[in-house]
């Protein structure tokens, strides 16, 4: 494809790798990717196995299905189950265990859940369904916000009001900072988020080496773009640099999209605080919809039981979420827990970083090595 | 700082035992069908064996390939194949629900080694369907039946209430004989053995996807539906030691592989650079987040061929206008039991593991 094989040619790949192996010496590097983007790139491109063993990748919590708490899953099934409503959702959200079943187990149960692509969508079928009530479950960082906020300026200008949003958007900035503030914090480092910071801009982070003395790159999905950022790290740590820097710059700029953040101040206000998966209660870490927008809100307009539920004993996913453990340290990884029967939300989304590390890197670096190592010839 | 070694004992102790989790029996836990138990991946395999094999059990199911292998009196062998098609829209770029119909089913045969012959067809149609629209479908199918030389010799037609189905849906099964002397089967792939695909990956599903509309994406890809009965024969003829092969319908290349690296207990290694993916669909694919390893094909098949038959029985695809784009891409190991593992474009390696469900999006 192109615009795209150019960020994933192997030669230019290797020469990378040899030149992170050189920087990184004999000490061993933990750098956390922030965004579950990044982590899908990483196992799905087999990137872990081709950096060289004393550069470690820690997954962050940036993956917008697995910071989603159970009960926040219950209440949305309680809104499926309302008799007449159609509930809309991304797709890596229906998989996603609540207390009591997911998504595609209420929809078998007789629930009308569909699978969008954009909030757009859900707006689409309420205007085809007038006499239905019509709710989209949006989920996500400042990426998918301002799709969610562009959707409501849509319904309030053209009247639709069998249309409203079960608000779950997050912020990037308070988990990140959580993560810096956790006593067992071990990192020299960040891949900051790439779609997050073409909304948000880079000057949010600058708090990160200013107060924590962390360096953060922000970076692009492709192969060679987390390659280039480890390798941007890793000269800033040789060289006693701390500061934010731009890997992505064909995209993101340091004030990032105005247009954007604009909207999102005009159809949201920050929550007192949310409850985030395995983080526990956040301040000021997910927004909701303002009081101009009340109208559209599915929490007002329906009877949300607002339910709590504890993560299960068993699950880590806290602990893989802050980068603390590797996903197979968890005590149910690939055994209790499996993308067939996932207990932590870590295990449902590709993005997650228990998912990507079981379907796509449950490798032994020998094995990696020894595959790779010969091509597969003839023809 | 902590040393880069100290865990790499523990990590493989725990790949081990999740391996060995693995090999157990799947389970099936849910109460409800969902629509994840129809998408060919690990829940489909758990209702099959938890439900349908639990209480049919016999030598000829047993197996669980495409179809099964009868034996008569006489010491001749029939390859004898169904499936269901509720395919919608009944019409989309490059075939029809008419089409699939037939190739589905005789191409599930052909690639038993079997010359297939005839077939039946059943149709649950509900009330209300346009009468047009299956005079139409059915022309495909008369139409599809006669490029493959086989007969559509016997029949069924149900009415339902409207809203009981939706629309209609088509079961065909199909019957072949094997010619004497032929036979294929994982347990005679060997470590070295080469993997063939007759074609392009992924054109069905993302053509299937597309014509749905839902999708706000246009882009001019075609369905592949075609039959590969002689496909199966030139192969056959150039590498007559080949070992194994299949048509990787639902669930795609990604799972076909598995299910070969399973019933072998050898690793299945392909190279992503080989993979023929026509560049139109690939976009398609990296814009919806869905890997094209795992989307529906169904005009082509997966052959596993000894290494010094590898170059004739490519030849021999190659020169036939459906396997002109036929490549190798890939080969069998002995190590790592059981898995399929690809070589990445970009030079690093990673598992192709079986999909739990339907292929979800992601969200970002």
């Amino acid at each position: 494809m192109k615009y795209v094989d150019e960020y994933r040619d192997p030669a230019a790949a290797r020469a990378l790798v040899r030149e992170i192996t050189e920087l990184a010496g004999d000490d061993h590097v933990k750098f956390m990717e922030v965004c579950g983007g990044h982590t899908h790139t990483i196992y799905r491109h087999g990137i872990e196995h081709v950096l060289p063993e004393t550069v470690e990748l820690v997954h962050g919590p940036g993956c917008p299905v697995c910071v989603i708490p159970m009960g926040r899953v219950d209440d949305a099934i309680a809104v499926a189950e309302t008799p007449g409503v159609i509930f809309t959702s991304f797709g890596d959200m229906m998989r996603v265990p609540g207390g009591d079943g997911n998504l595609l187990e209420a929809k078998a149960r007789g629930a009308d859940v569909r699978m969008v692509y954009s909030p757009l969508d859900a707006l689409k079928i309420a205007m085809r369904n007038p006499d239905r009530q019509v709710v989209f479950f949006a989920v996500g960082f400042e990426t998918t916000a301002p799709s969610t906020a562009v959707t409501l300026l849509k319904a309030r200008s053209a009247g639709i009001t069998n249309f409203s949003v079960y608000c779950n958007h997050v912020t990037i900035v308070p988990p990140l900072k959580a993560i810096l503030e956790s006593p067992d914090l071990r990192l020299d480092g960040f891949i900051g988020p790439g779609h997050v910071s073409t909304v948000i801009g880079n000057r949010p982070y600058r708090f990160v080496p200013a107060q924590y003395g962390k360096p953060l790159v922000t970076a692009g999905f492709e192969p060679l773009d987390i390659l280039q950022s480890v390798q941007m790290l890793l000269h800033q740590l040789r060289e006693g640099r701390c500061e934010v820097e731009n890997q992505y710059t064909r995209v993101v700029r340091d004030e990032g999209n105005p247009m954007a953040l604009q909207i999102l101040a005009q159809v949201f206000t920050l929550r007192p605080h949310f409850e985030w998966r395995g983080l526990g209660f956040i301040s000021q870490s997910a927004l909701k919809l303002n009081d101009d927008f009340a109208a559209w809100d599915a929490e007002l307009r329906f009877d949300v039981p607002g339910v709590r539920v504890a993560d299960p004993k068993s699950c880590q996913c806290g602990e893989v979420l802050k980068g603390v453990i590797k996903p197979w340290e968890c005590k149910v990884f690939g055994t209790a827990c499996t993308p067939e029967t996932p207990i932590g939300t870590c295990m449902v989304s590709s993005e997650g970083a228990c998912a990507a590390y079981y379907t796509f890197g449950r490798l032994h670096r020998t094995a990696a090595e020894a595959a790779s190592a010969t091509g597969v010839a003839v023809g | 700082m902590e040393q880069p070694h100290a865990s790499e004992g523990r990590e493989a102790r725990v790949l081990e035992r999740i391996e060995a989790f693995r090999r157990r029996r799947p389970r099936l836990r849910d109460e409800f069908i969902t629509l994840a138990h129809g998408a060919g991946g690990k829940a489909s395999a758990a209702l099959v064996d938890a439900v349908f094999l639990e209480a049919f059990r016999n030598d000829e199911l047993a197996p669980l390939g495409d179809g099964a292998v009868l034996e008569l009196p006489s010491g001749e062998r029939l390859a004898f194949s169904t499936d269901t098609f509720v395919v919608k829209p009944w019409r989309f770029p490059g075939g029809s629900m008419g089409e699939l119909a037939v190739n589905g089913t005789i191409n599930d045969v052909a690639v038993m080694g079997a010359r297939p012959a005839w077939i039946s067809a059943a149709f649950v149609l509900e009330e209300g369907f346009a009468v047009e629209e299956l005079r139409g479908l059915v022309a495909d199918m008369a139409e599809a039946a006669t490029r493959a030389g086989v007969k559509i010799v016997t029949g069924d037609t149900k009415v339902v209430n409207r809203g009981a189905a939706d629309g209609l849906y088509v079961t065909t099964t199909g019957v072949g004989v094997i010619p004497a002397g032929r036979r294929l089967g994982a347990d005679l792939v060997r470590p070295g053995d080469k993997v063939l695909v007759s074609g392009t990956i992924a054109d069905h599903g993302v053509a299937v996807m597309l014509a749905r509309g839902d999708l706000e994406l246009h882009a001019d890809v075609s369905s592949d539906t075609a039959p590969v009965a002689e496909l199966v024969e030139a192969l056959l003829a150039a590498a007559p030691q080949t070992r194994w092969l299949r048509d990787p319908t639902r669930g795609g290349l990604g799972t076909v592989c598995n299910e070969l690296a399973r019933d072998t207990e050898m690793a299945v290694v392909l190279d992503e650079n080989r993979l023929p993916v026509d560049r139109v669909v690939n976009g398609a694919c990296d814009i919806l987040g869905i890997d094209p390893l795992y989307v529906a094909n169904e005009g082509k098949l997966v052959a596993v061929v000894p290494p010094d038959q590898a170059e004739a029985g490519l030849a021999a695809l190659r020169a036939h206008p459906l396997g002109k784009d036929a490549t190798v891409i890939g080969e069998i190991r002995a190590q790592p039991p059981a898995i399929v593992l690809l070589n990445t474009a970009f030079g690093g390696s990673r598992i192709v593991d079986m999909l739990v469900g339907d292929p979800l999006p992601r969200i970002c």
